[in-house]
């Protein structure tokens, strides 16, 4: 694009819609921003009236004190969990899409009965699993919810992987496989290549439900394998609220979704529209 | 290089019986094409061959080997596809040498091999290029390019020009001929398109509902086919078929057009339906065997006066529309025969060259 003199109208257009992203950029961002400023004030800071837009010093206290108290296994035990799961998700899931996008496993019905295993209300199913759970003494370790995350996320990951792995042209798997590859490598060297963004996209939001959840981490865990979300919970008190507890492990708590979408942007925004033209 | 011999081969696709108990055998170092209208199983015979399709019977055989029970890849094929297949994450080079990365050959030999390819293709300079760089032509080059540097035994082609625009088909349909020449590898090349077929087989398979129709050297087939559905298939534009009456009166005959008008048949064709007297054919003229009638005609030649319709001039023929035996044909007549739309022309037809077709079981009589 040429750099220069923009006729005037072109450049009062310009400017309003540069105005407009502004103001609706720092209306999403304010709670963030306040949010920050809160972990970094002192208690006095936090109540004071007027509210203090910038706190007047920056200190870490109340980062300190979790570390102190140990609460940030919270943050640990969320990663191990979202992580772990997410990551099972999406081997096992893309090699489920593989076969129902390739070989018509189970029919025309068996990816819609899979999609629909993810409508049900998490609060429905629950207390059942709970119940299971303490059966089988799966309650309140990191393997109860990584095989519960990893069953939830499975279907999700199984329709969206299915429709990036429909769009991959035949053709290339076909010659590849008569080049030289086995099926494996088919899916390896051919099929995750050419669905990377679709993968990426799926991969950060199977990472985000299990890091979000709530519900079933707060019936699911007692005192060893507390999630950052529960944990949260623990600073609401009947008499009183820890602001500044809650400002910082909420920091703490949205660091990694943070940086997992930059990280991944480049392939979030192609993912997401391929699914989208796809419909 | 290898021969590749099929014995009874059948596919179904759910009800759908595509090929149906097919005997092929095509020499070492053969171009053989294959061909026929959509839906007619010559593609589904292709990947029966590369293994891509489990045949439902019979035995394919390459190189003396049945593969039945081999893996594509384990059958030293190489595969150009329709829409090229190349790897768009991957540069030019590396779509080249991908197969013989797969087979774990020795990387200064997959360079020497991509270069030679490059050379003899002329992509050369497009090496570190991705596919989305290239045009149509360039990548159905490279597609081949990844074909050859393989030196499988067998090269199998699924309507590889069809993507092309007409020139560039002309082309890369040039190159493919000279690249048989000059690998001698056996080739089998799947087309709906008669004129690849005729240019490029050394012999042309020609397929209908799964069946072979008629096998042979593209001439053979053009000048001697055994049904009127080759005779219909092969040639552009299509053969006139024209239903008719055979008479014969004394030793002269005849066929005599069920809208009127009669024209004697060249004894050579008569004789084989002596016996025929007031039987129903189909009488079917190419195109070719029209021309402006000036001077004397030779044996066989007979005149035709008719009105010119349609004329589609070429350049250098010109397609001109008739009537004849009330229906109408298509005269391929030198570019300047006919000029306007009502013309009256005195037409020659070649009649030594007419197909007779027996219109109840489609076969040539004569």
């Amino acid at each position: 694009m040429r750099v220069g003199k923009l006729p005037a109208r072109k450049a009062r257009i310009l400017a309003l819609r540069y105005l407009g992203a502004g103001v609706v950029t720092l209306l999403f961002l304010f709670p963030v921003y306040w949010l920050f400023m809160i972990s970094f004030k002192t208690p006095d800071e936090i109540y004071h009236v007027p509210p203090l837009w910038i706190p007047g010093q920056i200190q870490f206290s109340n980062y300190y004190v979790l570390f102190k108290d140990g609460d940030v296994v919270a943050i640990l035990n969320s990663l191990i969990v979202a992580g772990v799961s997410a990551f099972i998700a999406i081997i096992l899931g893309t090699l489920c899409a593989y076969s129902l996008a390739r070989f018509g496993t189970g029919g025309e019905n068996l990816a819609m009965w899979i999609i629909s295993q993810r409508m049900i209300p998490p609060i429905a199913v629950v207390f059942p699993v709970f119940l299971i759970y303490v059966y089988f003494g799966l309650v309140d370790g990191y393997f109860g919810l990584i095989l519960l995350y990893t069953a939830f996320n499975l279907p999700y990951v199984i329709w969206m992987m299915r429709g990036y792995i429909v769009d991959v042209p035949l053709e290339l798997e076909e010659s590849a496989l008569v080049d030289g590859l086995n099926r494996w490598e088919v899916i390896w060297k051919v099929v995750f290549p050419m669905v990377r963004p679709g993968l990426m996209a799926t991969s950060v939001f199977t990472f985000v439900f299990a890091w979000n959840d709530f519900l079933f981490a707060l019936v699911l865990t007692r005192t060893e394998v507390i999630t950052f979300p529960v944990m949260l919970t623990h600073y609401f008190g009947g008499q009183s609220n820890f602001w500044a507890k809650i400002a910082a492990m909420s920091v703490l708590g949205t660091l990694p979704i943070f940086v997992a979408v930059s990280v991944m942007q480049r392939y979030l925004v192609r993912g997401i529209s391929l699914g989208a033209v796809k419909g | 290089m290898a021969d590749v011999k099929l014995s009874g081969v059948h596919k179904y696709y759910g009800n759908v019986h595509a090929v149906r108990g097919v005997d092929l055998t095509i020499a070492d170092g053969e171009f053989a094409v294959l061909v026929g209208p959509s839906g007619c199983g010559k593609s589904t015979l292709l990947r029966t061959i590369a293994g891509l399709e489990d045949p439902d019977g019979g035995t394919i055989a390459i190189g003396g080997a049945v593969v039945n029970d081999l893996r594509p890849r384990e059958r030293n094929i190489a595969m150009v596809f329709q829409n090229y297949a190349l790897y768009p994450y991957l540069t030019v080079s590396e779509n080249i040498a991908f197969g013989l990365r797969a087979r774990k050959t020795p990387e200064i030999e997959i360079r020497k091999r991509v270069s030679e390819a490059a050379e003899m293709l002329g992509i050369g300079n497009f090496l570190q290029r991705y596919p989305r760089q290239l045009s149509g032509g360039q990548r159905q080059r490279v597609a081949i390019g990844r074909a050859i540097v393989r030196k499988a035994d067998l090269f199998l082609f699924d309507e590889p020009l069809s993507n092309l625009d007409a020139q560039l088909r002309d082309e890369m349909r040039t190159e493919i001929k000279r690249l048989h020449h000059e690998i001698t590898t056996t080739m089998i090349y799947v087309t709906h398109d008669q004129v690849e077929a005729m240019t490029l087989a050394d012999r042309i398979v020609l397929l209908r509902d799964g069946n072979i129709e008629q096998q042979g050297a593209p001439l053979e087939l053009f000048e001697q086919p055994r049904t009127g559905f080759v005779a219909g298939f092969l040639g552009s534009p299509s053969i006139n078929l024209i239903p008719a009456t055979f008479k014969t009166n004394g030793p002269e005959a005849g066929v005599v057009f069920q809208s009127g008008g009669e024209l004697t048949l060249p004894s050579a064709k008569a004789r084989p339906l002596a016996s025929m007297n007031g039987r129903e054919i189909l009488v079917g003229i190419r195109p070719q065997h029209f021309s402006r009638a000036g001077g004397s005609l030779r044996d066989g030649v007979v005149s035709y006066s008719a009105t010119a319709d349609l004329i589609q001039p070429t350049g250098t023929r010109t397609f001109t529309t008739i009537k004849i035996g009330g229906v109408d044909a298509v005269a391929e007549l030198q570019a300047h025969d006919v000029s306007s739309h009502g013309e009256r022309i005195d037409l020659a037809i070649d009649l030594n060259r007419v197909v007779l077709i027996d219109p109840s079981s489609g076969l040539v009589i004569a």
